[in-house]
C-alpha cells in the first residue's frame, strides 16, 4: 500500500518537478514568471500534437520544449528588453498560453475524423512505464525505483544537472548573482542579458516538457482542454518549498505529488477528512512555508532579492 | 572610430527619456492595440480565415440582438467590479493576485444565506447577502495583508495560494454539507430560491447597478477622500507615509479589506444574479482577467468601465464567432493576451527610447 | 619597480558629454591619468564626477567624446569591456551580492574556471597579504561592516589584475584609521605602476594622497593642477568658482530661548548597531545649530528620533519641562513643539515623487479639516503662493514634483515645512546637490526662520558653509558628541579633528 502510494506520488509529482525547475531557473535570474501555467499549456499542446502526428516520442518532447520556449521568449522579450511589469506579463502569458493551447486543441478536434484525438500506439507504448527485466522485479526497491515512464527519469537527471549548473559552476554562480543583485553582477562584468535570456528560455522549455507530461500521461493519451489544470501554479508555489534548488525540487514535487494522490490511499477508517482538504493541502502548506520564511527572515533561504524588479543599467 | 578588440558601439542602445506627456502616451497605447489586432489578424489568416470577417462577427455578434447585448453586459459586470477591487490594492502597490479567491469567498458567504435563510423578506435577504459577500471577500483580503504588515510576507504568492484554498472550500461544501440531496450523479449545490435571486432591471440582473454605484464610490474614494490619499502615499513610499504620520500597517489592512470586499461583492453578484447557485466556476478566471483590465485601464475607474466593456464584447463576440465559423471561444483569450503583450511592450517607449549607433554623435 | 613614467596616458578623455533627459551632467570634459600616478577628481556634489567615472566603467555611454586607454581609442559599452581594459571601479554604493561570501563576490564574473573553495581561499589570502589587507574570505557580505565590504571591493579589483583603479568617495564611510590604511594601499598600488583615480570633495585628502588634481564644476572640467603647486584655498576657488567666506550671512539674534533639551539619548540604527550613544545637548530658538560628522555617524538617527520617526531606546527629549520623547508630530504640537523636518531623502521621504505640488502640500496638512474628504483648496493656494515666493520653476502646480530640478524640489519641501509655522526646524543636508543660487536662497530662508525665533538644526557636510551659517556646531563621531563649539571661534581643522573622534571641551 505504502509502496503503491509512493509510486503514485512520483507519477503525480513528475510534471510538477519540470514546472518547478523551470520557474527556479527564472527566479534565479530575478524574474518571477507567473506564466508557468501558460508555458506548460503550450508545451502540452506542442508535445501532444507532434506526438499525435509523428508517433515519435523524441520529436514530441522536442516540440514540447520548443513550444514552452516560445512562450518564454515572449515573456523574455517583454520583461528583459522592454522592462514590462513581470507580474502582469506572466499572468498574461498564462491566459494566452492556456487560450492558444485550447484553441489549437479544439481546432484539431473539429478536424479529426473520429472526433477525438488519441495518441497512436507506438508512442503510447513508449510512454508507458518502463519495465527493466531483473531490476524492476527486485521487491520493494525495484518497484520504487524502476517502474516509471521515461519522463520521470528525464526529470530527475535534469534536476541533478541543473543543481550542478546553478551551484557548482562558474556560470551558475554568475546566474545566482544576477538574481540577487543585478547591478553588482553587471559591475562585475557578467553578461546579464544573455544569461537572463538563456535561463528564461531554458526554463520555459522545461516547463513545456512538464506540460507534455500532463497532456500525454495524466490525461491518458487523449487530448482534453485545460489539461494542465493548475499544475503550473502549484509549481510556482513549489519553488518556495524547494528553496530555489532544483535538487530539493525532486523531494518537493514528490511531497506535493503525494498530497495530490493522498486521498486515494489514506485509509478512510483512520481519517474522515473531505477530499477537498487533501486537494487544498499543497496550497495550505505553501502558504505556511511562505509565512514561516518571512517570520524567520533568513537571508539565505529567501527568494532571490531582485525577483520582480527589472534591471536597467543606467537607472539612477 | 577605431576599436580595440573589434569593439563597436552597439547598434541600438536604450536611453531613458523625459517621460512622454499623457496624450502621446495614450495615443501610443491605442496604436499598440491596433498593432495587436493586426497581429491577431495575421494569425487568423494563417489558419485560413478572413480576419476582417472574423473581427466584424465578433463586434456585431456582441450586439446582434437584445439578448446578445444583455449577455454581453452580464459578462462586463463581474469584470468591472473585481477590477475596481484590484485597483484599490494596486494603488497601494499591494500585488493582490487573489481576486479569484476573494470572489469565491464572497460567493460562499452570500450563498450561505441564500441557501439557509430563504424565507427572509426579499430585500432584507439581498442586503444581508451583500453584507455577507463583503465580509467573506474582505476576510480573504485581510489574511495576506495581515501577514504582509506583520512579517512582510510576499503577497503575490500568498494571495495566489489563497485562490486555490478558496476553490477547495467550495468543493468541500459542494461534496459535503451543502450537497443538494436531490441531485443525481455529480454532486452540486441546490439552485437558489427565487427569493434569493437578484432582481432584473432592464432585462439584466441588477448587478450592473451595483457595478456602476461601486464605480463612482471607488473613484470618489480614491481621488477625494483622506483614506484614498493615504493609499496613494503608502503606494509611493512607506518612508514618506511614516514621515507624514500615516500608519502604514493600518492603511494596508484597511485597504486590503476593502479590496477583498469589493471582489466579494462580485462573488455575491455572480452567485445570486448570474449562476443562481454556487459552483466552482463562480470566479472562472475573472479574478485574473480583472488584473489585466485594471492594468490596461491604468487603475483609472472610468478606464476600467471602457476596457471591461471591450473585453465583454470580445468574449460574447467570440461565442458568436464559434457558432458562425466553428472556431473555439478560446480565441478571445488568445486575442486578449496578444493585445496585452503589445500594450505591455509599448509602455517601454513611454519611458525609454532607442538610440541608433552614431545617432547621438551628429552635431 | 621602474620609476620611469610611461609615455602614453593610462586614460585620456576628450570632450566627453553626457545628458540625462534635459540635464547636462557632463559637458566637454577632458581628463588624463598616467600610470604610476594618483589623480584626485575634485568637485562638489552634482558636479558630474560619478557620471564621468561611470562612463569609464561602462555603466553609462557618453553621448559624445573619445576615450583612450593606454593610448588606444576604445569604446566601452559594458562593465565587461571596462574590466577587460584593466579598469577596476569601486563604487560609492558597493556592488556586492549580500547573500554570498567574500570570495564568491571576488571571483564573480571572472573568466577562469570555478576554483575549489580551498584553492580560492589561499589565492585570495595571498593577494590580501601582498597589499596588507585583512579579510575572512568565507564571511558573508551581510555580516560585514562597511570597511570590510570596501576591502572586498578592493580585492575584487586586485584579483582581476586591474591596472587602473577608480574609487568613488571611498573615505565617506571610513574612520580616520581606516582612511589611513586605505591611503597606504593606494600608495602601494601607485608604486607598482598602476593608475589611480580617487573621487572626493575633501580637500585635506586631496592634498594628502594625490599627485595631480582635476577639478569639475557643474559638469565642466575647470582645470588640472599639480598638487604640490597648489593649496586648499586655490582648489576651493576652482571647485566652487567664487570667493568663499563672503556671502553667507549670519544675523545675530539677541533673545535666545531654550526650545528642546535632549538628555542622554540612545538610538539604534535600523540594522541594530548603535546610532546615537548617550547624546545630550540643548536646542535654542533664534539660533542655527550645525551638525557635522563623517557620513553615518548618527546624523540620520538624530534627526529622525527628534522628529519622532525613530524609536528612542533610552533618554529624554524635553520642552519646557514637558517630556515629549517618542511623540509624533501631532502630539508634539499639542505639547507646544511645532516640529518641521526636511529629511535627507527628499523624494523618497519628504515628498511624494509622483504627486503634484498640491498633493505634496497636503502631506502634512490633509488631516486638518474635519470629515471624510480631503480639502484641496488651501493646499492649492499654498502651492501657488510658494511658487511665487520662492521663485519655484515649474510648469504648474499640477506637474509631478519628480519632474522638477533638485533645487526646486528642495524649495517645495522646505517651503512646505516653513509654511507650517514651526518653532523647531530640522534640516538634513538641505543644500546637497543644489546650484549656488538655490543654495543661497535656502540659506536665506533658514536665516529668516532663525530671526523669527525658530530653533534650526542644520545637518551638513560642507564645513565651510557650516562655519559661516551656524551659530554653534555639534560634532558627531560614531554616535557620540565629540564637541559643541562656537562657530565664530572654531576652525575647519579643529572640526576635522573632532570628526575623527578627538574630543574638545564643550563650550
Amino acid at each position: 500500500m505504502i509502496i503503491k502510494f509512493l509510486v503514485a506520488a512520483v507519477l503525480a509529482g513528475a510534471p510538477l518537478l519540470f514546472g518547478t525547475m523551470g520557474e527556479i531557473l527564472n527566479e534565479r535570474v530575478g524574474h518571477l514568471n507567473l506564466g508557468v501555467e501558460g508555458m506548460m499549456s503550450l508545451g502540452a499542446c506542442g508535445g501532444f500534437m507532434i506526438g499525435y502526428w509523428t508517433d515519435n516520442l523524441f520529436l514530441a518532447i522536442i516540440a514540447a520544449f520548443l513550444a514552452g520556449m516560445m512562450g518564454a521568449l515572449i515573456y523574455a522579450v517583454l520583461t528583459v528588453f522592454l522592462m514590462a511589469d513581470q507580474n502582469v506579463t506572466g499572468l498574461t502569458l498564462t491566459i494566452f498560453g492556456i487560450g492558444l493551447s485550447n484553441f489549437i486543441g479544439e481546432y484539431m478536434l473539429d478536424r479529426s475524423p473520429q472526433g477525438t484525438l488519441k495518441l497512436p500506439e507506438h508512442i503510447s507504448a513508449q510512454l508507458s512505464n518502463i519495465h527493466v527485466k531483473g531490476l524492476s522485479d527486485i521487491p520493494v526497491v525495484g518497484e520504487l525505483l524502476f517502474t516509471y515512464n521515461i519522463f520521470v527519469y528525464l526529470g530527475v537527471v535534469l534536476a541533478v544537472i541543473l543543481g550542478y549548473y546553478l551551484f557548482k559552476t562558474k556560470v551558475g554562480l554568475n546566474v545566482c548573482a544576477i538574481g540577487e543583485n543585478p547591478a553588482a553582477a553587471d559591475a562585475a562584468g557578467i553578461p546579464i542579458t544573455q544569461l537572463k535570456l538563456f535561463n528564461i528560455l531554458l526554463g520555459g522549455g522545461i516547463c513545456g516538457i512538464g506540460g507534455a507530461y500532463s497532456a500525454m500521461i495524466i490525461c491518458g493519451g487523449v487530448w482534453i482542454s485545460n489539461c494542465v489544470n493548475g499544475l503550473g501554479w502549484i509549481a510556482v508555489a513549489l519553488v518556495i518549498f524547494a528553496n530555489w534548488s532544483p535538487r530539493k525540487a525532486i523531494f518537493g514535487s514528490l511531497v506535493f505529488g503525494g498530497f495530490s494522490v493522498l486521498k486515494y490511499y489514506i485509509p478512510k477508517s483512520l481519517f474522515q477528512l473531505p477530499n477537498a482538504f487533501y486537494d487544498a493541502l499543497p496550497f495550505l502548506v505553501t502558504a505556511l512555508v511562505l509565512v514561516m520564511t518571512s517570520i524567520r527572515q533568513s537571508k539565505d533561504k529567501a527568494q532571490p532579492a531582485s525577483c520582480g524588479v527589472n534591471y536597467f543599467r543606467e537607472e539612477r | 572610430m577605431s576599436e580595440i578588440k573589434g569593439k563597436k558601439e552597439p547598434l541600438l542602445r536604450i536611453v531613458k527619456r523625459a517621460e512622454l506627456p499623457g496624450k502621446q502616451a495614450f495615443a501610443l497605447r491605442i496604436f499598440s492595440v491596433f498593432l495587436a489586432l493586426c497581429a491577431g489578424g495575421v494569425f487568423i489568416l494563417l489558419i485560413g480565415y478572413n480576419p476582417f470577417e472574423i473581427y466584424k462577427t465578433i463586434w456585431t455578434g456582441a450586439f446582434r440582438s437584445q439578448m446578445a447585448i444583455q449577455a454581453t453586459i452580464k459578462l462586463v459586470i463581474p469584470l468591472v467590479i473585481s477590477a475596481l477591487g484590484i485597483t484599490l490594492a494596486f494603488k497601494m502597490r499591494f500585488w493582490n493576485i487573489g481576486a479569484e479567491g476573494q470572489i469565491i469567498m464572497g460567493g460562499v458567504f452570500a450563498s450561505f444565506f441564500a441557501l439557509f435563510f430563504t424565507n427572509l423578506p426579499h430585500v432584507l435577504l439581498i442586503v444581508i447577502m451583500l453584507i455577507a459577500g463583503i465580509i467573506g471577500g474582505g476576510i480573504w483580503g485581510l489574511i495576506p495583508a495581515f501577514f504582509k504588515a506583520k512579517y512582510n510576507t510576499n503577497e503575490t504568492l500568498f494571495t495566489l495560494m489563497l485562490n486555490y484554498i478558496a476553490l477547495n472550500v467550495v468543493v468541500f461544501l459542494r461534496d459535503g454539507p451543502w450537497k443538494d440531496p436531490e441531485s443525481s450523479g455529480f454532486p452540486k449545490i441546490a439552485r437558489f430560491d427565487k427569493n434569493a435571486q437578484l432582481d432584473k432591471v432592464l432585462g439584466v440582473h441588477c448587478g450592473w447597478i451595483i457595478a456602476l454605484i461601486l464605480l463612482v464610490v471607488v473613484a470618489v474614494y480614491l481621488s477625494k477622500t483622506k483614506q484614498g490619499y493615504e493609499i496613494s502615499v503608502v503606494g509611493e513610499s512607506h518612508a514618506t507615509a511614516s514621515y507624514a504620520g500615516i500608519h502604514v500597517s493600518k492603511v494596508m489592512l484597511r485597504t486590503m479589506f476593502l479590496s477583498g470586499a469589493v471582489c466579494g461583492i462580485c462573488g455575491m453578484v455572480q452567485t445570486t444574479g448570474s449562476d443562481m447557485t454556487l459552483t466552482t466556476a463562480v470566479a472562472g478566471g475573472v479574478g485574473f482577467t480583472a488584473i489585466i483590465v485594471a492594468w490596461l485601464a491604468q487603475l483609472n475607474p472610468a478606464g476600467i468601465l471602457v476596457v471591461s466593456f471591450l473585453f465583454g464584447v470580445l468574449e460574447k463576440g467570440s461565442s458568436v464567432m464559434q457558432s458562425t465559423f466553428g472556431l473555439s471561444t478560446y480565441a478571445s483569450d488568445v486575442l486578449q493576451g496578444v493585445i496585452l503583450f503589445f500594450v505591455l511592450g509599448c509602455e517601454f517607449f513611454v519611458r525609454y527610447k532607442f538610440v541608433v549607433r552614431g545617432g547621438a554623435k551628429k552635431e | 619597480m621602474s620609476s620611469e613614467i610611461k609615455k602614453e596616458y593610462a586614460i585620456e578623455c576628450k570632450g566627453i558629454r553626457k545628458t540625462f533627459g534635459k540635464v547636462v551632467a557632463n559637458d566637454d570634459i577632458d581628463l588624463t591619468v598616467r600610470y604610476g600616478e594618483i589623480l584626485a577628481l575634485l568637485g562638489e556634489n552634482g558636479s558630474g564626477k560619478t557620471t564621468l567615472m561611470n562612463m569609464l566603467s561602462g555603466i553609462y555611454h557618453p553621448d559624445r567624446g573619445t576615450i583612450k586607454i593606454g593610448g588606444r581609442e576604445v569604446c566601452i559599452n559594458t562593465p565587461k569591456d571596462s574590466i577587460g581594459l584593466g579598469i577596476g571601479m569601486i563604487h560609492q554604493h558597493f556592488k556586492l551580492v549580500e547573500v554570498m561570501s567574500a570570495m564568491d563576490n571576488i571571483v564573480l564574473g571572472t573568466k577562469e574556471k570555478r576554483l575549489k573553495p580551498k584553492v580560492l581561499k589561499e589565492k585570495i589570502l595571498q593577494i590580501s597579504e601582498q597589499f596588507g589587507l585583512e579579510i575572512d574570505p568565507e564571511k558573508k557580505i551581510y555580516d560585514m561592516s562597511v570597511s570590510e565590504k570596501q576591502t572586498v571591493e578592493i580585492l575584487k579589483v586586485l584579483y582581476r589584475g586591474a591596472n587602473i583603479l577608480i574609487l568613488d568617495e571611498p573615505t565617506a564611510v571610513l574612520t580616520p584609521q581606516e582612511t589611513k590604511k586605505l591611503f597606504s594601499i593606494l600608495k602601494r598600488m601607485r608604486e607598482k605602476g598602476n593608475a589611480v583615480i580617487i573621487i572626493t570633495h575633501k580637500l585635506n585628502e586631496v592634498m594628502e594622497i594625490s599627485d595631480r588634481v582635476t577639478i569639475l564644476r557643474k559638469g565642466k572640467s575647470m582645470d588640472t593642477v599639480m598638487t604640490a603647486e597648489t593649496d586648499e584655498k586655490k582648489l576651493t576657488e576652482l571647485m566652487v568658482g567664487r570667493q568663499v567666506s563672503l556671502s553667507i550671512k549670519r544675523p545675530e539674534v539677541k533673545d535666545r530661548k531654550k526650545m528642546l533639551s535632549i538628555e542622554d539619548l540612545v538610538v539604534s540604527k535600523a540594522d541594530g548597531t548603535t546610532g546615537l550613544d548617550h547624546v545630550s545637548f540643548d536646542l535654542y530658538g533664534g539660533e542655527i545649530l550645525g551638525v557635522a560628522g563623517i557620513a553615518g555617524s548618527g546624523q540620520k538617527e538624530l534627526c529622525e528620533s527628534l522628529a519622532g520617526l525613530m524609536k528612542i531606546d533610552s533618554g529624554k527629549v524635553m520642552h519646557n519641562d514637558k517630556d515629549i520623547t517618542g511623540m509624533g508630530f501631532e502630539e508634539m504640537t499639542q505639547a507646544g513643539v511645532r516640529m518641521s523636518f526636511v529629511p535627507e531623502d527628499r523624494l523618497g521621504m519628504g515628498l511624494v515623487a509622483s504627486m503634484d505640488m498640491v498633493g505634496n502640500m497636503l502631506l502634512r496638512s490633509y488631516r486638518n479639516n474635519k470629515g471624510f474628504f480631503v480639502d484641496r483648496k488651501p493646499a492649492r493656494q499654498l502651492a501657488e503662493s510658494l511658487i511665487e515666493k520662492l521663485e519655484i520653476l515649474t510648469p504648474g502646480v499640477e506637474t509631478p514634483v519628480r519632474r522638477l530640478s533638485g533645487g526646486n524640489v528642495q524649495k517645495v519641501l522646505l517651503g512646505r515645512e516653513i509654511e507650517s509655522n514651526p518653532n523647531v526646524l530640522i534640516t538634513a543636508y538641505p543644500v546637497r546637490g543644489l546650484d549656488v543660487n538655490s543654495t543661497y536662497r535656502i540659506f536665506d530662508l533658514l536665516n529668516e526662520q532663525k530671526e523669527k525665533g525658530v530653533a534650526v538644526m542644520f545637518v551638513g557636510e560642507d564645513l565651510d558653509a557650516l562655519l559661516e551659517l551656524a551659530d554653534r556646531i555639534l560634532v558627531l563621531c560614531h554616535g557620540k558628541i565629540t564637541g559643541i563649539v562656537d562657530a565664530r571661534e572654531t576652525t575647519k581643522e579643529k572640526l576635522g579633528l573632532m570628526m575623527t573622534g578627538i574630543t574638545e571641551e564643550v563650550s
